[in-house]
């Protein structure tokens, strides 16, 4: 039986219950700890159900949960693209 | 309020009609649809390119995962840890869900990805390679001096665009796709709007005049650009045709959009549950049925409208459920389903979907008042599709990157950022527009995109006859409601977050409205 929230990372349910018990009860930890959120859609798809499952299982706010940080890139980007030289660095 | 509806006389007559519709017509070896009775799919040539050692056929214009899908291919990809088959889930580049390896370059999301003659396509499975071919340095950095970025190439961001160019400012308008428009290119209903020029007329028009107004208007327009991420000062980095450009800007309208949400059930991943936008986008832009049987998961307006889409396209929709004990959308676009035969059964919800490599059914079970599954009511459909219509999630991350302060609010999806009555964010020069300022519809996120434009035209230059008006028209067709004031980091004080509905949404009467003298009254106190 599995019941996907984070379908880069792979993370059930069942793998976020688990460790809201161990006491990882905010979305940043979660993210920390499982990797929720950090795959290549970057959270897009998870976030609003992860949220949704923290609130049934502690009683916390929305506020309370804490939003995980945003940080470049927002999208898959190629190493070749991140290791382009600047245009005056380019050997003609 | 039924006065705002468009009767679809037009479309009366498949109504009676059994869900098969006569007109549309399907080639028997795939999925593509030839014959629809509104859309015209102008198809380019035909070429083929491999696909694990296999010649798929493709058209001009169609992306890898669409020519894929149409050859019938439903597994995309292999789950990282679990191993498990996944399909592609969104359909516009925001999920991942359908990444593959495309010319030795593995993690290339195949639905925003133009498919080429000769492209060799592979599956790179839970543990891709690294990449097998040279694929170069890439080419060098850039940087340039911009005035406006717009962020996103929907109706929101459009109309910014359109604004604050015809004024004379210097527009960039960014969008990841081939097509701009949004998710207006797929709407093949009628819009009801109270606003004059666009009831009556169809999404996908709307969408095209906008288009071309922006061209006309002068608006840079770059297309399959990817917008990477935000940097101090305004700064923004872009790939775009292989190269990172960094673009100072002066001014921003973020208009990003929103996200299709996500529920969890057993086996809630298996290819075929998909996201009710990305069936749009693969029924309606690139003329492919998702699939023969449709079971869908959501009575809101876009649950009840892609149920009806999903029809004329001959496809079945063997089953509507809601959880809420009443259906969600407007009762005319329910009403249309009802008609065809197709059952909507509320206070019901998925349980699992039936399936090894793919959709073959789901359970279906009650729910009582407390939300919670009544035991012995499970019950099986037949279905190859789980179409999920639970509503969007405004996509905010680049705001969040920019530091602009967001407040959760539930009636606009989740977290969005706060802003002026002129959808300035708590960062000056940075503006908001459409879904990503929550969600809405299309022609509120046409409206904001309006007020956006004309704004920060204004905060860069000046005032003119132009943008005054722009902006005194769009406000008319809007109602801006208070849900929450907040003290802001920033030394103005007070600021309210404005809901911005339609004049005369059915939704206004459950929310308190302010008067807009209060409003204005805050907003730098």
């Amino acid at each position: 039986m599995t019941t996907v929230v984070c379908r880069c990372e792979d993370i059930t349910e069942e793998d976020i219950v688990e460790a809201i018990e161990k006491g990882y009860d905010e979305l940043e930890k979660l993210k920390r700890h499982l990797r929720l959120g950090m795959g290549p859609c970057q959270g897009k798809t998870c976030l609003p159900l992860a949220r949704r499952i923290l609130g049934r299982e502690t009683g916390k706010s929305v506020e309370e949960m804490g939003d995980p940080t945003s940080r470049p890139p927002s999208q898959p980007v190629s190493f070749s693209l991140l290791a382009s030289l600047e245009e005056s660095e380019v050997d003609e | 309020m039924l006065t705002f509806f468009l009767i679809f006389h037009n479309l009366r007559k498949y109504f009676y009609r059994k869900p098969k519709l006569e007109n549309t017509v399907l080639e028997m070896s795939e999925r593509r649809i030839f014959e629809h009775p509104i859309l015209d799919f102008d198809r380019g040539d035909e070429f083929y390119f491999d696909f694990e050692g296999e010649k798929v056929k493709a058209y001009e214009g169609e992306t890898v995962a669409s020519a894929l899908y149409a050859d019938g291919l439903r597994k995309f990809t292999e789950s990282k840890k679990l191993e498990r088959p996944r399909g592609f889930f969104c359909a516009i580049g925001k999920c991942s869900s359908c990444i593959m390896s495309v010319d030795g370059r593995p993690h290339v999301r195949t639905c925003v990805t133009q498919a080429e003659e000769g492209m060799e396509v592979k599956r790179h499975g839970s543990k891709p390679k690294f990449p097998e071919v040279d694929i170069g340095r890439g080419k060098e950095r850039k940087e340039k001096k911009i005035e406006i970025a717009v962020i996103g190439g929907g109706p929101a961001g459009l109309m910014a665009a359109i604004v604050s160019a015809r004024n004379g400012a210097d527009v960039h308008l960014f969008d990841e796709g081939d097509d701009l428009g949004g998710q207006l290119v797929k709407q093949t209903h009628q819009f009801f709007g109270s606003h004059e020029e666009d009831a009556g007329t169809r999404g996908i028009e709307i969408g095209k005049e906008l288009v071309e107004e922006a061209r006309d208007v002068g608006v840079n327009i770059h297309t399959e650009t990817k917008v990477l991420g935000y940097y101090e000062e305004k700064k923004i980095t872009v790939e775009e045709e292989g190269r990172l450009t960094i673009y100072d800007t002066e001014g921003i309208v973020y208009a990003g959009g929103a996200i299709e949400n996500y529920l969890s059930f057993e086996n809630n991943d298996l290819p075929g549950v998909y996201g009710a936008g990305g069936v749009q986008t693969l029924m309606n832009e690139e003329g492919i049925v998702p699939g023969d049987k449709v079971l869908m998961v959501g009575s809101g307006n876009v649950g009840v409208i892609v149920s009806y889409q999903l029809l004329q396209a001959g496809v079945d929709v063997v089953e509507v459920i809601e959880a809420l004990p009443e259906i969600g959308g407007y009762q005319v676009h329910a009403s249309k389903i009802r008609r065809a035969g197709v059952p909507i059964s509320t206070a019901h919800t998925i349980k699992k979907a039936i399936g090894e490599e793919k959709v073959e059914g789901a359970v279906v079970q009650k729910i009582d008042e407390n939300w919670e599954p009544v035991e012995g009511t499970e019950r099986e459909v037949e279905c190859d599709v789980i179409c999920l219509a639970v509503g969007l999630s405004p996509d905010t991350g680049f705001l969040r990157q920019a530091d602009c302060e967001m407040e959760y609010i539930g009636e606009l999806g989740g977290y969005v950022p706060l802003r002026t009555e002129d959808m300035m964010t708590t960062r000056r020069g940075i503006y908001v527009a459409g879904d990503a300022a929550g969600i809405e519809e299309a022609t509120v996120a046409a409206l904001e995109g309006k007020i956006a434009g004309a704004a920060l035209f204004e905060d860069l230059r000046e005032e003119t006859e132009d943008t005054r008006k722009s902006k005194e028209e769009a406000k008319e067709g809007l109602v801006p409601v208070v849900l929450s004031m907040r003290r802001c980091a920033d030394d103005w004080g007070l600021r309210p977050i404005l809901l911005n509905h339609k004049k005369g949404d059915l939704r206004m009467s459950r929310i308190s409205i302010l008067p807009s003298s209060f409003t204005k009254g805050v907003n730098c106190g």
